[in-house]
Formats: C-alpha cells, sequence, structure tokens
C-alpha cells in the first residue's frame, strides 16, 4: 500500500446512481450525510459530478431504459473506480425479478465491489458496507479468512 | 536567486500548508455548526493526494492546451500573489513601487483561469458557471478596489506595500480608525466574493449545476484546482492581515496576534457561509453596486476627510 492508495481509501467520494428505484433507498443514502451518521467523519463526501467521483451508489432495479445511461456514467468515471450495490432492487431485482422491464441484474452489467442488502437497507447497514470494502481493499487476505 | 526560493518555501510549500490547515478549520467548523463529527485533520491533505492517482479524463472535442493549461495559470497566480505578500511581509524595505498594483491584477488570475477553464469544458453547466464567475468578478472587483483604496490614503498615497506596513507600525493599525474598519468590512465581503463561498457561490451551486465550472475536471488537474483554492484561503486573508491590520510579525507575543487575525478571520468567512442561503446573479449586482460600493465610497471619503 503506498501513501496515494492510502489517500484514495480515506477520501471515497461518492457519486449518487438511481436507476428506477423506489426513492427508499436514496433517503436512506442522504440520512448518511446527517448529523446522526454523518459519513464525512471517514472523508466520504457526495459529489454532484461523476469526474469527481471514486465511488459509484446505485439503487434500483436496473430497467431497460437505464442499462445504455448506467454504461455511459460508468465509463466516465476515472480510474480506479469502486461500485456499491445498495437494496435489494439493485441486487437482485428484488420484486421485479420476473419482469418484462429487468433484464437483468446490475452485476452482470458492472463489477460490484459491495452488495449491501436490505429494502432498504439501514444507514447503519450501508456505514458498516462501506467501512467494509475499506477494510478489505486495505488488506485483500482477510477476505478468505472471513 | 533568494526570490526563487521565498518562491518556493514560502510562496508555494508554506501557503499550500497553511491553505489545507485552513481549509480542515473551515470543514470542521462547518461540521460543528451542523452537530456533526467532521472529517479528520489531515482530509484536506488525502483529498488532494488521492486525486493525483486518479485519471485524468479530457472531454472530447474541448480545447486540449487551454483545458490543461488554465488550473496551471491559476496556481500560478496564486503562488505569485502569496511570494510578495510574504517578501513583504519578512522585509517591508525589499520591495518595489506598484506591487499593491501586481498583487490586485495577480488576485484576479484564479478567477480567470476557472473561466478559462469553465469555458474550455465544453460542457453547457461549466460555460453557465463561468459566466456567472465574470459577472461576480464585475461585482466585486469595485468595492474591492474602493477598500483597498482607503489602505493607500492612510499609507500616504503610496502604492508600495512596503509603505502601507510601515504605516502601520508608526501610527497603529488601519482598522482601528472609522475609515479602516469600514473598509475592512467591506473587503471582507469581497474576500467572500472573491472565494466563490456561499452566499457568492454561484458558479458552483453544486445543487442546481452540480460544480459548475469545475464539472469536467477529474484526476491532477482537479487537485491543483483544490489547491489553489485552499491556497487562496490563506491568501486572501493574508493581503487583508497585511494591509489592514499591520501585518504577521514572528516574534513572541506578536505571532500570537497574528495567529489569532488569521483563524479569526477564516471563522467569519465559515460563519458568513454557513449562515447565508445562495444570491441570484441579480440580487449579487445590485447588493456589491448598491450598498457595498456605497459604504465604499463613504470609507474613502472618511480617510480623505481624515488625511
Amino acid at each position: 500500500m503506498g501513501i496515494l492508495d492510502t489517500a484514495f481509501l480515506k477520501s471515497l467520494w461518492v457519486f449518487h446512481l438511481s436507476t428506477g428505484s423506489c426513492n427508499n433507498c436514496d433517503i436512506e443514502i442522504l440520512d448518511c450525510l446527517t448529523p446522526r451518521y454523518d459519513i464525512e467523519r471517514f472523508g466520504m463526501q457526495l459529489v454532484g459530478s461523476i469526474k469527481h467521483a471514486d465511488v459509484l451508489l446505485v439503487t434500483g432495479s436496473v430497467n431497460r431504459k437505464c442499462i445504455p445511461r448506467i454504461k455511459r456514467v460508468y465509463e466516465q468515471m476515472p480510474e480506479p473506480r469502486l461500485v456499491v450495490a445498495i437494496g435489494e432492487c439493485a441486487l437482485s431485482r428484488g420484486a421485479f425479478m420476473h419482469s418484462y422491464n429487468c433484464p437483468v441484474p446490475l452485476d452482470h452489467l458492472l463489477p460490484v465491489d459491495v452488495y449491501i442488502p436490505g429494502c432498504p437497507p439501514k444507514p447503519e447497514a450501508i456505514i458498516s458496507g462501506l467501512v467494509k470494502l475499506i477494510e478489505q481493499k486495505q488488506s485483500p487476505v482477510d477476505e478468505v479468512k472471513e | 536567486m533568494i526570490y526563487i526560493l521565498y518562491m518556493f518555501v514560502f510562496g508555494f510549500l508554506l501557503t499550500a500548508v497553511i491553505g489545507l490547515f485552513a481549509s480542515w478549520i473551515d470543514r470542521k467548523l462547518t461540521a460543528r455548526f451542523q452537530y456533526r463529527q467532521g472529517p479528520p485533520l489531515l482530509q484536506p491533505l488525502y483529498d488532494i493526494l488521492k486525486l493525483l492517482k486518479k485519471e485524468t479524463l479530457i472531454p472530447f472535442g474541448a480545447p486540449k492546451l487551454t483545458f490543461l493549461a488554465a488550473p496551471l495559470f491559476g496556481l500560478i497566480g496564486v503562488t505569485v500573489v502569496s511570494t510578495v505578500l510574504w517578501v513583504n511581509n519578512i522585509n517591508p524595505q525589499r520591495t518595489f513601487m506598484g506591487d499593491l498594483i501586481v498583487v490586485i491584477y495577480f488576485l484576479m488570475v484564479p478567477s480567470l483561469s476557472i473561466i478559462l477553464g469553465g469555458f474550455a469544458s465544453g460542457n453547457p453547466l461549466a460555460s453557465l458557471g463561468a459566466s456567472r464567475e465574470l459577472k461576480l468578478i464585475l461585482g466585486y472587483e469595485l468595492p474591492f478596489i474602493l477598500a483597498i483604496l482607503v489602505a493607500v490614503i492612510h499609507a500616504d498615497f503610496s502604492i508600495r506595500l512596503g509603505d502601507i506596513l510601515e504605516a502601520q507600525a508608526r501610527n497603529g493599525a488601519i482598522a482601528v480608525s472609522w475609515s479602516g474598519g469600514l473598509a475592512l468590512l467591506i473587503a471582507v465581503i469581497c474576500m467572500q466574493g472573491k472565494l466563490a463561498l456561499v452566499p457568492f457561490d454561484i458558479p458552483e451551486a453544486e445543487t442546481e449545476i452540480a460544480h459548475g465550472v469545475l464539472i469536467e475536471y477529474s484526476g491532477v488537474l482537479l487537485a491543483m484546482y483544490k489547491l489553489m483554492k485552499n491556497m487562496l484561503l490563506f491568501v486572501l486573508p493574508f493581503f487583508i492581515i497585511i494591509i489592514y491590520m499591520g501585518g504577521l510579525r514572528v516574534s513572541g507575543l506578536h505571532l500570537l496576534y497574528g495567529i489569532l487575525e488569521y483563524v479569526g478571520l477564516v471563522a467569519v468567512i465559515t460563519v458568513i457561509r454557513n449562515t447565508n442561503p445562495r444570491l441570484r446573479v441579480d440580487q449579487i449586482m445590485k447588493f456589491f453596486w448598491g450598498p457595498v460600493t456605497i459604504l465604499a465610497i463613504v470609507a474613502v471619503l472618511l480617510a480623505l476627510g481624515s488625511y
């Protein structure tokens, strides 16, 4: 781990992409920024432009209209980049599993680094997922131990 | 040769370190205002280092040279200003006639570099932000120069920063007089505009135009812009301390006063930015060309009256 890698994990800037979610997960993500959970403690910030982002938070069942947009947004992210899937819909399409409009789950399109389940996941769960992501990137060997 | 040393050690390194620290003070205070914990001490440094590692993307159709050179111009502008200020602060005899004019000119270079970069991005939101920045400059520049004129009058119409410092060493800080206090108030308001912070953050307005001028910048170029903004957070309060409060003196109790003055100014910036809503372009123009300019003219007249 060089100093730049350490700095990378200590200041993850987050871009939030909703792919047809019911807004519950989005509200929980915004909760992470509130005084009670305060995600800025870990150096994380919500940014408005994908060019500034390190982490792509994806919520919602990935629907047909969204698929080309998700790919374009992902391509515009500068390397190194991480993808976090939040909520049951992004993980496995949830209630829309058999819908004509949701052909594939998210991880068939993008390389997902962390899955955070829940409908919606609590802010604690989101923070815990992100902290696990950071720990795993710091020492990838621990993956086997768990 | 000694000036190159000044430029690297004081103008760039020291200014960058203090600027990063000031940016931490700003973020931590903001967090405490909102009953949050706030980021750790090294967070601004981590942000810059992280951006160095990121890939730099150049948008399709953007003029490459302008896009790449704009942040460099801004960084050089800030470094030159801070070098002139440090040389003055350390040895007031050493400087040349008219360095105040040079400082005023070069203080505008960061804003110009942001405009240049914004228009070169080829993004509609960035162009919108750049044109807003242009209007902001038109707004604050007039009262800012009038406020500086007050300090010039107090120093017997000398446009050398060294003379302004020596006049203050003889007669006490300019900020203590009526005209000086008024000019200080105006300069602080204009500083908020120059830093493009709330209530004057229309060029970057995150919630409406998503970082505006910086929207297409990534990686090293974004790091340069961030560093430039952090250095401005030191250079502008330092300029105000030099022309209204007698400069930073590095000896015993005076050093403590200097640090208190500086941290106080940063805290004032943070308080203003956390207790105000964002203004529209027309409101900003009315505000700067109306009450602020009138107050600045009153300050100049007061200074002339007591001269």
